[in-house]
């Protein structure tokens, strides 16, 4: 069966997402035990995943052939099926889309309870996860192409799940515009690669590329549109209003989901593009997008009062440090003695920070989730002194908002020192504007601290009381994630981080996966 | 909205029943002839505008049972999903039922033409028809759920209806 674990990670959530009208009608509790279990088993699935390609080994299915292992079928020279390719680095993607959505899935059982229309959230909650999952598994572009559409299509809908509230269909509203007009240009950037070199697969097009400038403008393409979807700085105007006006459960995961979108950019950079002469540009890019995204990002967040919105704009200057980080390794990508030096440790460091940010900032919103569930308001003047009334969600938040301002010993202060240490070596302007973010993003979040638990009690908050146990077990299962990885960041590094950075420069072994040596 | 003239709703009896028979048809033939559970599926859901314009709101409403259509639509996923799962000893999706035209000798197979029938295309044509029952379930009920967004028939304007009551 293991064999079959990339096509079962897909097969789980479209399953899910098909029968979730059905177990719907059976009843409360059988719709909650469907739900968690759907999302359980592709949690187990992913970790299995994991757990092989963290081994250096890079799985590789073919959908729909008599053998899930024939690439090539009947003497062709190059894939012309859906191909499934996993790596390292795309294990661990998808090991983060997984706990997002298992976290995501607990904290909602309770946080919708109350609502109707159920039925079709689990039904695009599951769509979400396939959309994350299937970007992050996928071997070829077009098959891309479609799993970004069927996630944004699933984040519409749930975007606008309160559809009683003009702000959430405004959100859902401008996302679907921007993010449309962004897959005709993925889709062209596809088509243009495929109507040059007559193949769609990543790693046949990597064994073809040329240097053209047809190239150059392909890739801008690409990087237009990934970095609007993982909410770069000028890109971004989608980002706080989807984020603040989507269940918080489902925040959580498009969390995760943006950051399946940074992969779809990597692997292009990394694995399509590599040594291209085409990425020297691109690695430049990369560093101003993300320095950009880093500094406005958090500039706009200190000054805000609704708490999703304030972590909404968190997450551009968190997208920023990735950013950065990758495209310090890029930049070295074509230089091995550069590369040993600094490169790859900041790509490391770039790796470390996407987990971490992915259960830190799942983590923030949930707690943000929580707030509002107990208090109806996500306005931070109107909260005060809640530490009383709700420990462990304070507890969790504290967890959350230590590792995010990169705090010692919490998880964002390893990955980010990483990443000061080795964009030091590109320019020192580098390093101090992340710092300087680091310095504002924990300023911003005592701020929340501050007012949202400490000081006096408001008499309008005093029936508010602890959230229910699942909402508790969804924080609680990435709080334990994050003092682990904390508490162990070596072990992650060597294990975790240190693998994904290897698969994602071994260019030739990803191809060599599908074309079994041919080239 | 209102009813329409005699003559558009005696058309209609005819018309809207073809537009049924003409998708089936597509949705049939979608293995081998330019169509498919898609387009076929949304040749089928037109019979649901049609009866919407012809009969107008009130009237249409009184026949409609949604349901009905998201029972289509969940049956056609499903199908789709459980003929997916069906390829698994191969791997997922793989075309189970096929008989392929060319032997294992590479001949075809002699004093028969097997291109274009059932066996040859295996699962892709009973995934066409699951995919037909999912789009003329989803169509019908996206055209169904538009309608009522506008609110024309409406008396008491306004109040949109959320997920919380």
């Amino acid at each position: 069966m293991n064999q079959h674990l990339p096509a079962l990670l897909l097969a789980l959530p479209i399953g899910g997402a098909f029968l979730a009208p059905l177990a719907c009608s059976l009843g409360k509790k059988l719709r909650n035990i469907f739900y968690l279990t759907v999302s359980l088993l592709t949690l187990i699935c992913a970790v299995m995943i994991f757990l092989e390609t963290s081994a250096g080994k890079i799985l590789v299915y073919v959908m729909g052939a008599e053998n899930f292992a024939l690439t090539l079928p009947s003497g062709m020279a190059f894939p012309v099926r859906i191909i499934l390719e996993m790596d390292a680095f795309s294990g661990l993607m998808v090991l983060c889309v997984a706990i997002a959505s298992f976290a995501g899935a607990l904290f909602s059982v309770n946080y919708m309870d109350k609502f109707s229309g159920l039925k079709r959230f689990i039904s695009l909650y599951f769509l979400l996860v396939l959309g994350a999952l299937g970007m992050c598994a996928t071997g070829d572009l077009f098959n891309f192409f479609v799993f970004v559409e069927i996630s944004s299509i699933a984040s519409y809908g749930l975007a606008a799940f309160w559809r009683d509230k003009p702000e959430s269909i405004e959100a859902s509203f401008k996302y679907m515009m921007l993010s449309q007009v962004g897959a005709l240009l993925l889709l062209v950037a596809v088509g243009t690669l495929y109507g040059k070199y007559n193949a769609i697969n990543i790693g046949a097009l990597a064994s073809m590329l040329q240097t053209g400038v047809l190239e150059k403008i392909v890739l801008a393409m690409f990087i237009a549109i990934l970095a609007f979807k993982c909410g770069a700085f000028p890109m971004h105007a989608w980002l706080p209003d989807v984020y603040s006006e989507a269940p918080s459960g489902v925040t959580c995961l498009l969390v995760s989901v943006s950051q399946a979108s940074f992969y779809g950019l990597m692997r292009i950079c990394f694995t399509l593009y590599g040594t291209n002469p085409a990425n020297v540009t691109a690695a430049w890019i990369l560093i101003t997008l993300g320095c950009a995204s880093m500094f406005f990002g958090v500039m706009m967040a200190v000054i805000q009062h609704d708490v999703k919105r304030l972590m909404g704009y968190h997450s551009i200057s968190q997208v920023g440090y990735m950013l950065l980080a990758m495209g310090v390794g890029l930049y070295t990508l074509s230089d091995a003695v550069l590369l040993a030096e600094y490169g790859f440790t900041a790509m490391k460091g770039g790796i470390f920070h996407l987990f971490n940010y992915s259960m830190f900032k799942g983590l923030l919103f949930l707690t943000a989730g929580a707030l509002y569930y107990a208090t109806g308001t996500r306005d931070l003047d109107k909260m005060g002194g809640l530490a009383r009334s709700m420990p462990w969600t304070t507890v969790m938040f504290m967890i959350g908002a230590a590792a995010i301002s990169g705090l010692p010993p919490f998880s964002g202060f390893a990955s980010k020192w990483l990443i000061y240490e080795s964009s030091f070596a590109i320019h020192p302007i580098l390093p101090v504007v992340a710092l300087l973010t680091s310095i504002l993003t924990l300023a911003s979040f005592v701020k929340v601290f501050q007012t949202a638990f400490l000081g006096a009690s408001k008499i309008s908050l005093a029936p508010v009381r602890e959230v229910p146990v699942g909402m508790l077990c969804g924080m609680g299962l990435l709080s334990i994630l994050i003092l682990f990885v904390s508490f162990f960041p070596n072990i992650f590094v060597s294990g975790v981080a240190d693998p994904s950075a290897s698969g994602l420069i071994d260019q030739a072994g990803y191809i060599n996966a599908v074309l079994g040596g041919v080239k | 909205m209102r009813p329409m003239s005699l003559i558009v709703v005696t058309l209609n009896k005819v018309f809207a029943w073809f537009m049924i028979l003409f998708g089936s048809l597509v949705i049939m033939n979608g293995h081998n002839t330019p169509g498919g559970g898609f387009q076929g599926g949304a040749v089928v859901a037109t019979f649901v505008c049609f009866m919407l314009v012809a009969y107008g709101g009130k009237k249409f409403f009184t026949w409609v049972h949604t349901p009905i259509y998201s029972g289509l639509e969940t049956f056609g996923l499903l199908a789709f999903f459980v003929f997916a799962c069906l390829g698994f000893p191969n791997s997922f999706t793989y075309n189970f039922l096929a008989v392929p035209a060319i032997t294992s000798t590479g001949g075809l197979i002699m004093g028969e033409v097997w291109g274009g029938w059932l066996p040859s295309c295996g699962t892709i044509s009973l995934m066409n028809i699951a995919v037909g029952f999912e789009v003329v379930g989803a169509l019908s009920l996206a055209v169904i759920e538009m309608y009522e967004g506008t609110h024309i028939d409406d008396a008491h304007f306004g109040g949109e209806c959320g997920h919380d009551r």
